[in-house]
């Protein structure tokens, strides 16, 4: 299958949600062509509102919405939904416990050309540390569709988030795909990339490389950052020992916080976090940021060598 | 049905309940509250808003939504007098443990329709309700006080833009305009007028009214529901603090709670007929 980007999986759930449910409700902030949101006002206009460029009204609109009975999807970039609507999402979605689903479109640096304002580094961050927020990272077109028809069947507000780039293809529509359930990818014995998104390609990619170098790696999509499958993250750190994170997000507040949260009250292993080191991205092509802002291949089997010479030297 | 004796009686009745939980509380708003006690007593106690305090989820009841969130003990007042809880529990108010929090939180408390505190966003949320109800074919309108100091939010025009653009005519906006908040005078700190003009410039029906004469704002609401294919705000002049002397007008009782001396002063004003 041809590389997809990830909002197209998003784009055909909305579509499919829309034939089924007279409840759902899809709004965009007119970026209803690149979130793929338009798909619905083509197909099935009366299920679609375009509110124009005023993320904080979108929001509170949803919230009424909600609280009259329908399922509104939410969609727009990423950086103006988790960022700008913030206190709409805390103090009317999330207090209200609001059934809203948010979709956080441009995520991540390989938005690339458009630069720093556009790429969401920290949405993850902003929707993770609100109370009764689920948050959901698909690694891939058939996986953001799977996700975003979970959301639906999940009550309360969701945000979930997907890149710009056509991407490899790296699931199927038999592949598993459980709201809160991590998800083994390969197995390994000698560390696990525990890795979402995009990111879950590259370590699949490292695991290859190391495999030629004698490392065995594990690698688990962990899809939902929060509620966090924590057991299941437990586990794979007590197995093989070293950890590395992996995500296109800053390594603060995103699923490197998590897991090192998670670890930190449970085993003591090495944990090494691959994403961005606290910094604004740039333009440039999604393979040449990938590389300069450290979420390359290389750099994750550099990762996966430090947390497993970090294991075998306490 | 309107009576208007009735009527007087009430808001009075929910101004002492105002200063007698704020004074219980030892904290909250009180000229805020006060200010838009004749809008919400005409509103509740009229034949104007639909509600059932047995079945406060009840889906065809008409919704009301306090953007200006922290005017808290005027709904809270309403909402017991109408019978959604005892007034009892209105003593509670601000109190570890209350269903009646600083701030509206629509699970805790019978007959809120939403949460609010932070300023600007309940136009959104009540477009957002009217838009369903609309979409549904339900006849059940849909009502948001907001402050006018609230009016300085960028959010409320961007929600002031939607709902003409989808003729919804089931909401009516209030905005309490008594020209005082929190830092002072609202003209001095970022004037908002002129209302009429902004309003109509984007596209509301307007209608302007003395915000304590009941028999006025019941015509006000009449009008708003007769009018179709737009939205409705009223425009209500109020004096912020109505009815207890020494608190009109005055931006030192935005959010500050009667001592004993003062709250005995207060509720003497009070007992007296308006």
């Amino acid at each position: 299958m041809k590389d997809t980007p990830m909002r197209d999986g998003y784009g055909k759930a909305l579509l499919e949600l829309s034939r089924l449910h007279e409840d759902v409700m899809v709004l965009d902030a007119d970026v209803a062509k690149s979130t793929r949101s338009e798909w619905v006002k083509q197909e099935n206009p009366s299920y679609f509102l375009d509110c124009g460029i005023s993320e904080q009204d979108m929001v509170g609109t949803a919230a009424g919405m909600a609280l009259a009975g329908l399922t509104p999807f939410v969609s727009t970039y990423g950086v103006f939904l988790a960022g700008r609507a913030w206190d709409q999402i805390r103090n009317t979605v999330c207090y209200n416990h609001l059934n809203v689903k948010l979709a956080g479109a441009h995520g991540g640096i390989s938005v690339g050309p458009d630069g720093a304002t556009h790429q969401a580094l920290e949405d993850v961050a902003l929707m993770r540390t609100l109370p009764g927020m689920t948050v959901v990272v698909p690694c891939d077109a058939i996986e953001t569709r799977k996700a975003t028809l979970a959301l639906y069947d999940h009550p309360g507000p969701c945000f979930i988030r997907f890149g710009r780039e056509a991407v490899p293809v790296i699931t199927d529509e038999d592949t598993p795909f459980v709201l809160g359930k991590n998800r083994l990818v390969c197995d390994g014995s000698d560390m696990v990339f525990l890795a979402n998104g995009y990111l879950v390609h590259q370590a699949m990619r490292a695991a290859e490389q190391l495999s030629a170098e004698g490392i065995s790696a594990r690698v688990v999509n962990v899809h939902t950052v929060k509620p966090l499958d924590r057991e299941d993250v437990i586990r794979h750190a007590s197995e093989t020992g070293a950890v590395v994170t992996c995500e296109e997000h800053q390594v603060i507040g995103g699923l490197g916080s998590a897991v090192c949260e998670t670890l930190s009250e449970s085993v003591c292993v090495p944990v090494e976090r691959i994403g961005v080191q606290d910094s604004f991205g740039e333009s440039g092509t999604p393979e040449e940021l990938i590389d300069k802002y450290g979420l390359g291949v290389d750099s994750l089997c550099a990762a996966a060598r430090r947390a497993v010479q970090r294991k075998t030297s306490r | 049905m309107f009576q208007e004796q009735k009527i007087k009686e009430i808001a009075r009745q929910i101004r002492r309940d105002i200063v007698t939980m704020i004074h219980a509380a030892g904290s909250g708003h009180p000229g805020g509250s006060l200010s838009a006690a004749d809008l919400l007593a005409t509103l509740y106690f009229t034949d104007q808003f639909r509600c059932d305090p047995s079945s406060p989820n009840w889906a065809e009841r008409d919704r009301f939504i306090l953007s200006k969130g922290h005017t808290a003990p005027v709904i809270y007042s309403v909402l017991a007098r109408r019978g959604f809880f005892p007034p009892e529990e209105l003593l509670t108010l601000r109190r570890f443990g209350s269903r009646l929090q600083g701030h509206p939180k629509k699970d805790a408390t019978p007959g809120l329709d939403c949460s609010s505190g932070s300023l600007g966003q309940g136009l959104s949320i009540a477009n957002g309700i009217a838009f369903a109800l609309q979409r549904r074919g339900s006849d059940a309108r849909v009502y948001c006080l907001m402050g006018d100091g609230e009016l300085q939010e960028g959010q409320a025009w961007e929600a002031a833009m939607f709902a003409p653009q989808h003729g919804l005519d089931n909401i009516c906006a209030l905005v309490d305009y008594n020209n005082v908040q929190l830092d002072g005078r609202v003209d001095e700190i970022k004037e908002v007028q002129p209302l009429r003009e902004k309003w109509e410039a984007f596209r509301w029906n307007v209608i302007e009214t003395d915000g304590h004469d009941v028999s006025a704002i019941y015509s006000a609401y009449q009008a708003a529901r007769a009018c179709k294919g737009r939205p409705t705000v009223i425009l209500a002049q109020c004096v912020k603090g109505k009815g207890v002397s020494y608190m009109e007008n005055s931006a030192k009782w935005h959010g500050t709670a009667p001592n004993d001396e003062e709250y005995a002063q207060a509720m003497a004003e009070l007992e007296v007929e308006a």
